[in-house]
């Protein structure tokens, strides 16, 4: 009937008259491009911008490496005015990873346990001021925490230290060399880097903790759970990559901390496993330390321990944004 | 029976059954004050036995059999899931009262020990004609070059991710867009002494010039662009498509579109993520040190020769030792701490006085 009639028409002619004439003026308006091009021109200047910055710090660490006499990333000195030449980022890399790794452990669970307090255990009408106070304290430059941390933690973690040190002293970590002196170690500047990135982790954990599906807290709840019961099955799973994630933003920030960790750390350049010595150093560090008083070959191997620092910084925030990506929700913009 | 069963009063013929209370035992509402009391008072009695001096460790001994008393009682008078529950509401508290501790000390003591020296001399003076032994001296050539050097960071980096965001959510589809969006989120988490080696090796070592504010002022861009581009991200998406939609059905070109409705529309949260971007730069130390290098005199040209900022200052002032530049350091930390918090306070009070009322939180 229907099918059959029009399966054996043919085709429908193609239309003899051009159709209607186009009408002028309804191209890109001029403007458009314009504004267009700039905004993408922006865009783009950030990438080359971006790029800039690798290949400029390369340059600058290459004319420094390759007049390296030892291996560069492995040794335990720093003499760039040597003869011949000889600096090694292995007390650099040592003490960033531990300090790093020290802040992570102490901040880690403090800042899950402080976003689980603001999101489910607090009083409603104080979560948003204490969200809002956490978001200042993210605000303060670490000059202020290097200076807090010199004159204020450094004489109050001697008592620590010692104690550490009299109790703990079997596991080589906790022995001092010189039990005594002042607290100027690696193990202070992880504390101090643990209090200084609490605020970050803990905004990023706040937010996805506040997200968490309520239907599944009140399914958990309906079954008899308790609050806790319940953080355990519907918030904490729900919440794991954002949590991983947070602690990578805060590690990134970590890793690139130069001016708390130059206030705390004394600046002695030794390799030791007693986390306790004051001493050593990290990449950030070194470079605010030794910056004043190097030559231009000893400024450029600085610049080579901040392309390391720099690339390593890199492949952790893309790591961080990697996870985060793959949930869109998570706005990243107090980050 | 009677005829109306219902008027009946029941006629008792067996014991009644024994009943079986449906709740069960709980344990008191006053027991956590009740075991935090018997807990302090324990963590103070052992702390004098075993003659250990600092009230911190008594502290943390009461908090320790605080949550050991309260575990084991709750397991004994109720059972192990509530025990649970309460050992983790114990836990989750005491986190809290860990991070609050550091955070309010760190509060206090740049006030207490920063409120000592700013006052009116303090804000309008330099440290020029004076030796760092001697007492006062003011902060005024940081304060200076630190607004100098940020607001030329601001003048650069402002437009760029404004434009950056612009594109990113107007017309950027693809893989340009995908690249930027990726890097823009990369920059976030580069350390400022990397940008300032970056600027330096471009700036002083490859093209020659000395050391200045505006060399900072760069290295503070870098840091700043990003974060603006984030925020303003953020704020252009929250304008409805209507309003987009209904200008563009109107016949106004996109780009008046951007201009004349989009922008003006999420201007608050704009400004608010500039001056938040604003604030974080301002507390930015080891790039100044690399670039802009310190100068006790008061230098108002930002494009020729060393300045001094605010934070710079305040790690000046720490490395001298003695104990009048330790003073003018907690000084300068007030101020700078004030400064960033008004920015912060006064960014947030325009974010929520002009926020476009979006359903959520």
């Amino acid at each position: 009937m229907e099918n059959s009639r029009t399966s054996t028409a043919a085709p429908p002619e193609p239309p003899d008259d051009p159709g209607p004439a186009p009408v002028k003026g309804q191209a890109v308006h001029p403007g458009d491009k314009i504004f267009r091009g700039i905004s993408r021109g922006s865009g783009i200047t950030l990438l080359v911008i971006m790029a800039a910055i690798a290949a400029f710090l390369s340059y600058r660490a290459s004319l420094a490496i390759s007049k390296d006499s030892v291996n560069f990333l492995t040794a335990f000195e720093w003499n760039p005015q040597g003869d011949p030449p000889a600096f090694g980022i292995g007390i650099l890399a040592f003490g960033t990873v531990v300090s790093s790794v020290i802040a992570m452990i102490i901040a880690v669970p403090v800042a899950v346990g402080i976003a689980l307090f603001i999101s489910h255990y607090a009083p409603r009408r104080l979560a948003a001021p204490l969200g809002y106070v956490i978001d200042l304290l993210a605000a303060v430059p670490s000059i202020i925490y290097g200076l807090w941390g010199a004159l204020f933690l450094v004489p109050y973690l001697d008592g620590l230290t010692s104690w550490l040190d009299q109790f703990l002293g079997w596991t080589t970590v906790f022995e001092m060399s010189n039990p005594g002196s002042p607290a100027r170690s690696i193990f202070t500047v992880g504390i101090l880097l643990a209090v200084m990135i609490l605020p970050i982790i803990t905004n990023v954990t706040r937010e996805v903790f506040l997200q968490s599906p309520k239907m599944y807290e009140e399914a958990a709840l309906a079954l008899g759970a308790t609050r806790w019961e319940v953080i355990r099955t519907s918030v904490l799973p729900f919440g794991r990559s954002g949590i991983i994630s947070a602690s990578m933003l805060g590690l990134g920030r970590a890793l690139g901390e130069t001016m708390a960790v130059a206030t705390v750390l004394s600046p002695g350049f030794l390799f030791t496993l007693h986390l306790l010595d004051p001493g050593s150093g990290t990449f950030a560090q070194n470079i605010a330390a030794k910056f004043n008083e190097a030559d231009e070959f000893g400024r450029d191997a600085l610049i080579a321990s901040g392309l390391v620092l720099f690339v390593i910084t890199l492949l952790v925030n893309g790591a961080a944004r990697y996870i985060i990506g793959r949930r869109k929700e998570y706005s990243g913009a107090n980050a | 029976m009677s005829d109306n069963a219902l008027m009946d009063k029941p006629r008792i013929t067996d014991p009644p059954p024994p009943t079986v209370s449906l709740a069960r035992r709980r344990m008191p509402r006053w027991s956590p004050a009740l075991i935090a009391l018997v807990s302090a008072g324990l963590g103070i009695g052992v702390g004098n036995v075993a003659g250990w001096q600092s009230q911190t460790q008594w502290g943390l001994i009461a908090a320790l059999l605080f949550v050991v008393i309260t575990y084991a009682v709750t397991s004994l008078v109720e059972d192990t899931r509530q025990a649970k529950d309460r050992l983790a509401t114990s836990v989750v508290w005491v986190c809290f009262a860990v991070a609050v501790v550091p955070l309010v000390s760190l509060a206090w003591t740049t006030v207490n020990r920063g409120a000592k020296l700013v006052d009116g001399y303090f804000l309008s003076h330099s440290m020029g004609g004076m030796t760092n032994l001697e007492e006062g001296g003011g902060v005024y050539h940081a304060l200076l070059g630190t607004l100098e050097q940020v607001g030329l960071a601001t003048v650069i980096a402002a437009p760029i991710g404004l434009l950056t965001a612009i594109y990113l959510v107007e017309y950027g589809r693809g893989r340009l867009a995908k690249a930027v969006t990726f890097f823009v989120d990369v920059m976030t988490g580069i350390p400022s002494i990397v940008a300032g080696l970056f600027v330096l090796a471009f700036w002083n070592l490859g093209l020659g010039f000395g050391p200045s504010g505006f060399a900072g002022s760069m290295a503070l861009a870098i840091l700043m662009m990003p974060v603006v581009v984030r925020s303003t991200e953020e704020m252009l998406k929250l304008v409805p498509n209507e309003l987009r939609e209904a200008s563009l059905a109107l016949g106004v070109p996109k780009w008046r579109t951007i201009l004349k409705v989009v922008l003006p529309t999420s201007i608050g949260g704009i400004t608010t993520g500039v001056m938040l971007a604003i604030a974080r730069i301002a507390g930015e130390t080891a790039p100044v040190m690399l670039l802009v290098f310190g100068n006790p005199l008061i230098n108002p040209n930002p494009f020729s020769g060393a300045q001094e900022s605010l934070p710079l200052y305040v790690w000046n002032q720490y490395k001298l030792g003695n104990a009048a530049a330790i003073d003018r350091a907690w000084a300068g930390a007030l101020t700078l701490i004030a400064f960033v918090m008004i920015l912060n306070l006064l960014a947030r009070g325009i974010a929520r006085w002009k926020a476009p009322k979006a359903a959520g939180r």
